[in-house]
């Protein structure tokens, strides 16, 4: 199949950038997305044009490494990973459009590869039980029932891609943020150190630079592991009721 | 050059609570003057990264992709096993240690497995601890489940994505270090050298790959948690940025490599759709406990997934429900692939390549009900979806092997270090406790064991040994190794020839995975020796990699790590050639039984080969380490 690529290039973060349209003419619908890329890389290098520069690593929709905003949504059509989008998806002779996450806490590196160490930061914030190696009790010693189980499993499974934030037009990271908070939140591992976590791991998110939220659920319209928005919620409600029942209220003020 | 495996004296329940006992403590107040360095941020990086930081050193981690969450651990599916004996069924330590060296067959070490299956109960505990959303019962108790070749359920799992949330758990004790100043992160940074200081091993070069600034870092010690190999076939389950770089030229500064041409290839896999593939997509072996294995009875060229259920069960060939009618569809993974390897050169494969057998879901769907095996497999069947285009719960899979995880790697003692002083390998990157073949759910059971339960006793031992001072990276050494870094870099920038990388890697993958794959022979070994030599010399006049080596440069990277894949291949196929029985993972057609499996040969054969480097083009030298065994009959392994 023909597919026509207008991909952004951009030197480097200082670089303004711009758009550049390539054919390929030896796409396969077997083909995955990024592998249609590498063939196209491939004549790129060969012809003496820098190849595109984008991230990648598992190829499996599991690492998050991937990213792409390919025709005006991030990871393209499907609610998956670019890497497990296939070229059977887009129609032969179709032009697509292929662009970086646009969020300004992810600055453009170079081309497609944007810095997301803003999703590090957040979660050194707090997104961790305050367990050290060793001396922690029998695995099954708290029983935990299966439905909140699988409640906290279904947040825990965020891939930290990004895709959430390209999509918000507010570039809001409420999404990611809450499937942190919703995990440790709902098990009763994660509930002595709640406070905590949540005002901690909020407080980064705004200091990144972040949007708000305004309730428009693009994020979970595009998560291609469909973290669903009733974690926002939860975490709403676990920022508010913190606010309102401080550790500092509850001991009679002071450290 | 003696190998001393240090394995404990005395009873095999004993040895790693007698070892521990009389390794060397570092007094709290003086753990903060050491400084470890952590190559590599998957379940053994991440492990030892945050234990050693809560212990007190001063850590400094690295990892090449733009997060450390991203490391391959998090693409593991199956499971993890632990001998909890949770389920009443009759698992115990000692028999996830039998199992592990029997599965290996019989070319691990005793101590070292035993001490595995020891610490794994640890390790559940650790994780449900931190957080990780195992599954459970309605009772509210973890729930296990049977996995490939054991007879016991004694696997712990999160759906398909069990590596994931242990790595997000490790990725959290280590976050949680970071925060506290103990665990000093970098992002998108290669390893490209160790440094040796009077014979040990003192730091590490690495390459900033936003900048390509190449920079030094000095410590007390090293640990590379750098993972697998399997990348040196082109092809396979591997991330595509999964390296052997820190390993090799860890190797070409002394350290000896293990049991290098031990490579697994998995049974379940996703067949190749074309020349444009890129990498092979494990379905997680977990589907074998559900699923059916077969191909028609008389070949069928070109058969189709949504045909195949017109066949009727009389046409059909469960092959190994037939061969081995005591394990099944739950055969070890070398016997699952080479049987399917087998019906496929017969011509009875399946599929447009016909390089592949189905895996039926049918029965279960009709015993279980849809969404019981929706419940167990859903992510799974709906990922094959995404890739092939068919319905699993419709028609058959169609699956093949694929190489998945390395058991060589560079050896290491029972502390887990390498032959250079001040050098350890954790995870998979050691060559230690999977032998010849590594059991289904064992690889993240390993991981964790060496970073959580083992290198924070043993590495006490060694640092207690010697005095905090530290070494300045002005030192010779440094600058040296520095330079050597560079110089390399510039080098393969400035060949300026006509071949992409990829089609170099491609090459060697192919030679690799014809001679040195599933089934070898002296002659192929030879021939591929000869080939990849070819490869080599071709590769430093002729590749084409554009831009420069100060800047962002995925060419560059690629080409480098390319570069070590090469001289690797050619040391697994001498690794190979030496090893002239069939054992575990790998078939030697010279060695086979009349009805033609694996014939291991222990009179010859029973040590692990640890090959010593001996300079550019040099042949490396074999020593041998003798594998003792004290507690475990030799068996030939038997699935009928």
């Amino acid at each position: 199949m023909k597919v026509t690529l207008k991909i952004w290039r951009q030197k480097n973060t200082s670089d303004k950038g711009g758009f550049k349209t390539y054919q390929l003419d030896h796409a396969s619908p077997d083909m995955s997305f990024l592998e249609m890329l590498d063939v196209l890389n491939t004549d790129l290098i060969k012809k003496g044009e820098e190849p595109v520069h984008f991230d990648h690593d598992c190829r499996e929709g599991i690492c998050g490494m991937c990213s792409l905003y390919i025709n005006g949504r991030p990871h393209g059509p499907l609610q998956t990973t670019t890497c497990q989008l296939h070229m059977r998806s887009f129609k032969d002779g179709e032009t697509i459009t292929i662009e970086p996450w646009r969020a300004k806490s992810f600055p453009v590196i170079k081309d497609l590869v944007v810095d997301r160490t803003a999703f590090d930061r957040i979660q050194q914030a707090g997104g961790y039980v305050s367990v050290n190696t060793g001396g922690v009790p029998d695995a099954n010693e708290i029983p935990i029932p299966k439905k909140i189980a699988d409640e906290a499993f279904d947040a825990a499974t965020c891939i930290g891609c990004g895709a959430c934030v390209a999509a918000c037009k507010n570039a809001s990271a409420m999404l990611f943020v809450s499937a942190k908070v919703s995990q440790f939140a709902l098990l009763p591992q994660g509930k002595p150190e709640r406070k905590e976590r949540v005002e901690r791991m909020v407080a980064q998110m705004d200091a990144e630079g972040f949007g708000s939220c305004t309730n428009t659920k693009a994020c979970e319209a595009e998560c291609p592991k469909g973290i669903s928005v009733t974690n926002i919620a939860r975490m709403n409600r676990e920022y508010y009721s913190s606010m309102a029942s401080s550790y500092e209220w509850q001991v009679g003020g002071g450290e | 050059m003696k190998l001393d495996s240090k394995i404990p004296e005395g009873p095999l329940a004993e040895k790693w609570t007698k070892h521990k006992f009389n390794l060397k403590l570092v007094n709290p107040a003086n753990k903060r003057k050491y400084d470890v360095i952590v190559v590599g941020t998957g379940l053994a990086g991440a492990s030892a990264a945050a234990s050693l930081a809560e212990l007190g050193y001063n850590v400094k981690a690295f990892c090449f992709q733009d997060s450390p969450r991203r490391a391959h651990s998090i693409a593991a599916q199956g499971g993890i096993n632990a001998a909890k004996n949770y389920q009443n069924d009759g698992d115990s330590i000692y028999r996830l240690f039998y199992d592990t060296i029997k599965g290996g067959d019989y070319r691990a070490r005793e101590g070292n497995v035993y001490r595995l299956a020891e610490v794994s109960v640890n390790i559940i505990d650790q994780c449900v601890a931190q957080g990780v959303p195992f599954a459970r019962e309605y009772g509210g108790l973890l729930a296990n489940r049977s996995f490939g070749g054991a007879q016991v359920s004694r696997t712990f799992y999160a759906r398909g994505q069990t590596g994931q949330q242990l790595l997000l758990g490790a990725y959290s004790a280590m976050n949680r270090q970071i925060a506290n100043g103990k665990v000093k992160m970098y992002n998108r940074t290669e390893m490209l050298d160790v440094v040796i200081v009077d014979g040990k091993a003192r730091g590490i070069i690495t390459r900033d790959l936003l900048t390509g600034k190449i920079e030094a870092h000095s410590a007390h010690a090293v640990l590379l948690c750098t993972g697998g190999y399997g990348n040196v076939f082109y092809l396979s389950t591997n991330a595509k940025g999964s390296n052997v770089t820190a390993a090799w030229r860890a190797h070409k500064k002394g350290a000896l490599f293990g049991n290098p041409c031990y490579t697994q290839i998995h049974p379940t896999c996703i067949p190749v759709s074309g020349d444009h593939q890129s990498k092979l997509t494990l379905m997680s072996e977990s589907l074998r406990n559900d699923g059916r294995v077969w191909v028609p009875k008389i070949a069928r060229p070109g058969l189709k997934a949504k045909d195949a259920v017109n066949i009727p069960e009389s046409e059909r060939d469960y092959f190994l429900e037939r061969r081995y009618p005591s394990f099944g569809n739950l055969v070890p993974r070398d016997v699952a692939s080479r049987n399917a390897k087998m019906v496929c050169d017969e011509g009875r494969g399946v599929g447009a390549t016909g390089l592949a057998v189905f895996l039926d879901f049918s029965d279960a769907i009709k015993r279980d009900g849809k969404k019981t095996i929706e419940a167990k497999y859903g992510n799974l069947f709906d990922m094959y979806q995404q890739i092939t285009g068919d319905n699993p719960y419709e028609a058959p899979m169609m699956i093949f092997p694929a190489v998945h995880y390395t058991m060589g790697g560079l050896w290491v003692d029972y502390n887990l270090m390498t032959t250079v002083p001040g050098l350890y390998a954790l995870g998979e990157a050691n060559f230690s406790d999977h032998g010849a073949n590594r059991l289904g759910a064992s690889a993240l059971m390993q991981g964790l064991a060496d970073g959580y339960f083992v290198i924070p006793y043993t590495i006490g031992d060694y640092l207690a040994g010697m005095p905090n001072e530290k070494v300045s990276t002005d030192r010779a050494e440094f600058k040296e190794a520095m330079d050597q870094a560079t110089s390399r870099l510039n080098t393969l920038v400035n060949v300026k020839g006509t071949k992409t990388v990829d089609e170099f890697h491609r090459e060697l993958g192919l030679t690799m995975w014809e001679y040195c794959g599933m089934s070898r022979n002296e002659s192929g070994l030879k021939t591929a020796k000869q080939k990849i030599q070819g490869i080599k010399e071709e590769f430093w006049k002729n590749v084409k990699i554009l831009g420069s080596a100060n800047e962002l440069n995925m060419e560059l990277e690629k080409a480098n790590r390319v570069a070590d894949f090469i001289e690797l291949g050619e040391l697994m196929v001498d690794d190979a050639l030496s090893r002239a029985e069939s054992c575990g993972g790998h078939f030697r057609e010279e060695s086979a039984t009349e009805d033609g499996e694996a014939k291991r040969n222990d009179d010859q054969y029973a040590y692990v080969s640890a090959w010593e480097y001996k300079g550019d083009n040099q042949p490396e030298v074999l020593h041998k380490e003798t594998l003792v065994f004290e507690n475990v009959k030799l068996t030939q392994r038997s699935y009928k």
